[in-house]
């Protein structure tokens, strides 16, 4: 158990520091000059050579890369140029907004997947089946913008249950906060339920068609007993990666979503800040999302060796 | 059955909370599509920075009022020395600071000596150039010296990057602006919202709006159901393309205007083989503005024929000179020695008017015989390549700045034009004051652009706004970047 979860630990610790190469790397490849787009088009190149002096962008590129990934290691995450604050301020102003909205999304999907995986598989090949997977068939194909856009206009526009998009802050109220989040994460939530129910489905089918099963039926158990302990709690290894690898789409990958609701998530100022060139808003939050992707895998793998006991026992 | 009856109550109820909140309103939500980097309109070429604190938050010495005019604002008055070079401005007293200190001549000494320092990041440095020396004469005088006369100076004080800001804060100002305006600023939640409030010192006529939010709405697809939930209720700068899903509604005003963005197919003209007349000339034959419009501005848009806005009081027609004709531009192209056409590339920056543009562009100049390859870019790597470095054939671009006619006589611009006479006839301009000899000599240049075919005009960017019925006092055009909301109120 604990040589399994050290391994784990180092794979994860130089995960980082490759990603943190590649991710500086990548970024001053790409063209661009943020000095140039702030002073935008009647500028002369003295000037932007003034401002790119004051950004500190002519320093060479191997001791700009140590002197941010050093201040990443004592998380000192460096400042935007086109905001010029500090970047975790601006990650602590979204992560209370792509955080909570992942949550709920996750719960959401969950809540959703999981009873409907299990009545499928439980109602193999009939019309029950086929209606849930039909319906989960039609959650994944439909684009989520266009999904988003179909409940604002319902809810908001025609019932005025919810806002049209926006987002108070949490100053404003929980519950008014609460109540802008919940169609971005219903639109988020939907998608991702349809994946999971599938999953979920295929995962126990298989359950039920091993021998233990049958063993356990044999011996006077009844189904729903069978179903709920037995082969639900061994269905859950692959619908844990799913769901691990659905929290780090939930909380990097809602761009799309976090602008039909105009929320002012991670996605956006990651968004944003490509578009400004702000290196290093981009540089510093892209590791943090890195971070948080393999603290869940991390926990997903620890979950793991929750579930299936068999993983405690390895060495 | 039961649940919908609750649905329906809940509606019903939350309807009737919104009709009561709509009585004798002093508050106002703007949907703006792009946040601004930061708040210091001195220090920035984003417009989206102007547009929320031109006029509201910051003054300058003159302004520009609804229909581009100059009128006076911190300076109520000015003299004019006979030889066009020292301007002498009487302030207004009783002009304070949103910090509560007080304003004066040192202020306009300091906000002008910054932007024309050495160390300066104005982004329109070049509207101070002419600034010799500014002195303090008194407390509410102060007598700005020019090296030479400059018939656009009153004018150029106007722009936002030439407001008056106070030496203690004018570090801050990007986080926390401080100005003299009617509004001061509250509070700026990052990605969502930027908001002001009334100045309760103000030294002007007070404004009838107690409390503006703008709110930044980066998808145009959003803006539609943000009006009609009545969540925003002005959208100042909306997408064309939308326009139809609330043009019926009597609920909101539709409000066309004219802009100061020139719509340019721009060209490389030092890039063989576009250094040749006749292929440029070829190009604006085989442009059909009407398609272009129509495709890519919704109809909306006014076809321009050189770069002028034509709402400009110093417009010249010059659509004429290349109507759309296939057969002229194969003829040119053959005199070019072309007969057999080319290829090229076209550089798309991510705007709308320039995705779509391009597409219908690329497919009016295969019609004779010249092949474009299509290379959409972002704004970042459109300034790099294009722009600085220059490394394109063709690209679509709007020019919003106002009054920029001269960009074509600057060294080393990206369009890579040279043309003594056309320079002479903007160095002259620089000089002249007098409206009538600036109305022809402007004439005069916009003439050599156009038989030049410098690059291909296309039209003018049109400002499509649309807001609440009910609400009076926003521009309906935008002859500079600004959402002046100083005479805005509500009717009921």
């Amino acid at each position: 158990m604990t040589a399994y979860l050290l391994k784990r630990l180092i794979i994860a610790a130089s995960t980082l520091v490759l990603a943190s190469m590649v991710v500086f790397a990548v970024m001053e490849i790409l063209p661009g000059d943020p000095a140039r787009l702030m002073l935008g088009f009647n500028a002369g190149a003295d000037q932007v050579e003034q401002l790119r002096n004051q950004m500190g962008l002519n320093a060479p590129l191997v001791p700009r890369y140590l002197h941010w990934a050093g201040g990443l290691l004592s998380l000192d995450f460096g400042r935007s140029y086109t905001y010029s604050v500090p970047v975790i301020d601006l990650v602590r102003e979204r992560v209370v907004v792509s955080l909570p909205l992942a949550l709920i999304a996750l719960a959401l999907s969950t809540i959703i997947a999981v009873p409907v995986g299990v009545f499928s598989a439980s109602r193999q090949g009939r019309a029950g089946d086929a209606l849930a997977m039909g319906a989960a068939q039609l959650g994944v194909a439909v684009p989520n913008f266009w999904f988003a856009l179909m409940l604002i206009y319902l809810f908001a526009v025609w019932l005025r249950l919810v806002p049209a998009g926006g987002f108070p802050g949490w100053g404003a109220g929980i519950w008014p906060a609460v109540k802008s989040l919940l169609l971005p994460a219903v639109a988020l939530a939907l998608p991702q339920a349809a994946i999971l129910a599938r999953v979920a489905r295929s995962a126990l089918i298989e359950v039920l068609n091993e021998d233990y099963i049958r063993t356990a039926r044999a011996k006077g158990l009844p189904y729903r007993a069978v179903l709920w302990r037995h082969a639900l709690r061994n269905a859950m290894i692959p619908v844990l990666t799913i769901l691990g690898l659905q929290f780090a789409f939930l909380l990097a990958g809602t761009i799309i979503i976090e602008n039909v609701f105009y929320l002012p998530g991670l996605g956006r100022l990651v968004f944003q800040a490509i578009n400004q060139r702000d290196l290093i808003v981009v540089e510093s939050v892209v590791m943090l999302l890195v971070a948080a992707v393999i603290i869940v895998n991390l926990l997903v793998d620890f979950s793991y060796a929750v579930v299936d006991p068999r993983l405690r026992g390895r060495q | 059955m039961k649940l919908w009856k609750t649905i329906l109550a809940a509606a019903v109820l939350s309807l009737g909370a919104a009709a009561s909140a709509f009585a004798a309103r002093t508050d106002l939500v703007i949907g703006i599509p792009l946040e601004p980097p930061h708040l210091d309109p001195t220090a920035g070429a984003a417009a989206a920075i102007d547009e929320v604190l031109y006029a509201n938050v910051f003054e300058g010495l003159t302004r520009i009022g609804p229909n581009g005019e100059v009128l006076p604002d911190l300076a109520e008055s000015w003299t004019i020395s006979d030889d066009g070079k020292t301007y002498t401005f009487k302030l207004h007293t009783g002009v304070k600071f949103h910090d509560g200190s007080d304003f004066s001549a040192d202020d306009v000494k300091f906000s002008l000596d910054r932007a024309r320092a050495d160390n300066s990041v104005n982004a329109q440095k070049g509207l101070f150039a002419q600034i010799d020396k500014v002195d303090v004469v008194d407390p509410a005088t102060v007598k700005v010296t020019l090296k030479n006369p400059q018939g656009s100076f009153l004018y150029n004080m106007g722009w936002g990057d030439a407001v008056i800001v106070s030496p203690k804060s004018a570090e801050t100002n990007k986080e926390k602006p401080i100005g003299t305006g009617p509004f001061k600023f509250q509070n700026w939640a990052k990605g969502s919202a930027i908001t002001l409030v009334k100045s309760d010192n103000y030294w002007g006529a007070p404004v009838a709006l107690d409390k503006v939010e703008f709110r930044i709405v980066p998808d145009a697809a959003a803006a539609v159901p943000a009006l009609l939930s009545g969540d925003i209720q002005a959208f100042p700068f909306f997408d064309p393309d939308s326009v139809s899903q609330v043009k019926g509604d009597p609920r909101f005003h539709v409000v066309i205007g004219s802009t100061e963005g020139e719509t340019i197919l721009a060209i490389n003209n030092k890039k063989p083989p576009f250094d040749k007349l006749q292929v440029r000339q070829a190009i604006s034959f085989a442009l059909d503005r009407k398609a272009i419009i129509d495709g890519a501005s919704a109809g909306l848009g006014v076809p321009i024929g050189s770069h002028m806005s034509p709402a400009s009081k110093d417009y010249v027609d010059l659509t004429g000179l290349y109507p759309h004709n296939v057969d002229k531009a194969k003829e040119l192209l053959k005199e070019a020695g072309l007969e057999k056409g080319f290829k090229a590339t076209l550089k798309l920056p991510p705007p709308t008017y320039a995705r779509l543009g391009g597409e219908i562009i690329a497919s009016e100049l295969r019609e004779v015989g010249i092949d474009l390859e299509i290379i959409p870019v972002e704004w970042a790597q459109w300034l790099d390549q294009v722009f600085t470095k220059k490394d394109y054939d063709l690209t679509i671009v709007s020019h919003t700045e106002p009054n920029d006619i001269d960009i074509y006589s600057r060294k080393d611009y990206y369009f890579n034009y040279d043309n003594p006479t056309f320079d002479k006839i903007i160095a002259e301009l620089n000089l002249t004051s007098d409206e009538a000899k600036r109305k022809q000599l402007l004439g005069e240049a916009q003439k050599i652009l156009a038989d030049d075919a410098v690059v291909g005009f296309l039209y003018e960017l049109p400002k499509v706004g649309v807001w609440d019925a009910k609400l009076q006092g926003l521009w309906e055009n935008a002859p500079i970047q600004a959402n002046d909301l100083t005479k805005v109120k509500w009717t009921d």
